[in-house]
């Protein structure tokens, strides 16, 4: 067992920090939000929804961006943000919405380079570069400041401002100040009280 | 945006095709491996005519299942190791679908070179006349079930560190009946003999898999994400 008695919500506009030290369950959290992971009990609703494991709703509701950074090294990054785009949606991308995402992050004169020149940075820039491309009102991110320096933290920021000004939401599971508004919650409160017995030992 | 399911579904086979058949793909792997291991044998049992074309159905089926084998350990595995098996899970069109997308991307990439060389072989291995025909049909109808079959194991297989040999011992076992109808189909047109049933035997084992194959996989895959 994570964590217990956890109890959270998030409205249009709003932005949410998952704190607490590694291994508390904050990318855990994450992943159960995403469903990916089964929980062992309680829900997940989104509006009125009961929110399921694999729901159709539930993937077109949001964009999730966990440590790996999902990018074919063989692909240049405007292929695999495009095969991203046909695999969330099943359209491609203008490529003018491309290119505006790619100046966030300072990525545009990489866009027609393969990933797999990139550093380890430029990657997980390209990796961030899915927030700009895709409309969806959830965004799940998973330490999305690692590696980021000041100019680009600075980026992520206003990014994520944008966001929540259209009423979009955002969980973001950190340890650094990003420099955007919102509450916090800290994994360490809801950590299991709950210990094995003498008997299954 | 509004969401095209079409869309995503051929988008996945266009992806997987082409991931298969850049740098570092097994679709030019497994053709080269199905060329070179066939003509291995005519160097092991010798040169008569009579001998090789008595086990000529037999070895360019067995080693083009084991070409589709040796391809199948990187079906998801990449997508796992590289993240993008977080992304396939979070498509709209669901991991069922995607899986399906992923298992005909492996067959037109990876096994129809295989089919469109087998004449070839069939040559080397002096396989008789009348039989090309039915040796190329049973192929078409029988490999689908190799990347179908495959997939389920792949996917049971994908967390596993060097899966590849556990992925053969899970796999193997359940390719034997469609070796089975398939050698005898080609091995009765050889022979003069009506090929029918044993063909319509072989493209049962396919749709058996069909059913199941797609469906099995996404729920091995949802195992791999936790």
């Amino acid at each position: 067992m994570v964590f217990e008695k956890l109890f959270f919500e998030v409205n249009p506009g709003e932005l949410l920090f998952l704190r607490g030290r590694n291994g508390s369950g904050k990318s855990t959290l994450l992943r159960v939000v995403a469903g990916f992971l089964p929980v062992r009990a309680g829900t997940l609703t989104y509006g009125e929804e009961a929110w399921g494991r694999g729901d159709a709703a539930l993937s077109e509701a949001l964009v999730y961006a966990g440590h790996d950074n999902a990018l074919k090294p063989v692909l240049t990054l405007r292929e695999n943000l495009q095969e991203l785009s046909r695999l969330m949606t099943g359209g491609l991308l203008a490529e003018n919405r491309i290119a505006e995402a790619a100046e966030i992050f300072n990525l545009g004169r990489l866009l027609d380079q393969p990933v797999r020149y990139f550093s380890s940075g430029q990657r997980h820039r390209s990796n961030l570069m899915r927030f700009a491309c895709l409309d969806r009102p959830l965004w799940l991110m998973d330490e999305p400041t690692v590696g980021l320096d000041a100019e680009n933290r600075q980026a992520l920021a206003s990014l994520m401002k944008n966001h929540l000004a259209a009423g979009g939401m955002i969980l973001a599971a950190t340890h650094d100040p990003i420099g955007a508004e919102g509450r916090e919650i800290d994994m360490r409160d809801f950590q299991p009280t709950a210990t094995l017995g003498e008997e299954w030992l | 945006m509004s969401t095209s399911l079409s869309g995503i579904f051929f988008g996945v086979i266009k992806r997987d095709i082409r991931l298969a058949w850049s740098q570092g793909g097994t679709g030019t792997m497994a053709l080269s491996f199905f060329l070179i291991a066939v003509t291995l044998f005519p160097f092991g049992v010798g040169p008569e005519p009579q001998v090789l074309a008595r086990i000529a159905p037999g070895v360019i089926w067995v080693v083009a299942l084991l070409a589709c084998l040796i391809s199948l350990d990187r079906l998801y595995q990449a997508d796992f190791e590289d993240g993008s098996l977080d992304d396939l899970a979070l498509s709209p069109l669901g991991l069922t679908g995607v899986a399906a997308a992923k298992i005909a991307a492996h067959w037109i990439s990876t096994v129809l070179p295989l089919v469109v060389a087998s004449p070839l072989l069939g040559i080397l291995m002096n396989l008789p006349e009348e039989a090309y025909g039915t040796m190329v049909f049973s192929l078409l109808l029988g490999t689908p079930a190799l990347s179908l079959i495959g997939s389920m194991g792949a996917a049971l297989t994908v967390s596993v560190r060097r899966g590849g040999v556990l992925l053969s011992l899970l796999v193997l076992p359940l390719y034997v009946p469609t070796l089975i109808f398939a050698v005898g189909a080609v091995d009765a047109s050889a022979g003069h003999v009506d090929a029918s049933q044993p063909l319509a035997l072989l493209g049962a084992s396919s749709l058996l898999a069909l059913a199941i194959g797609p469906f099995v996989s996404a729920q091995a895959l949802r195992l791999s994400l936790e």
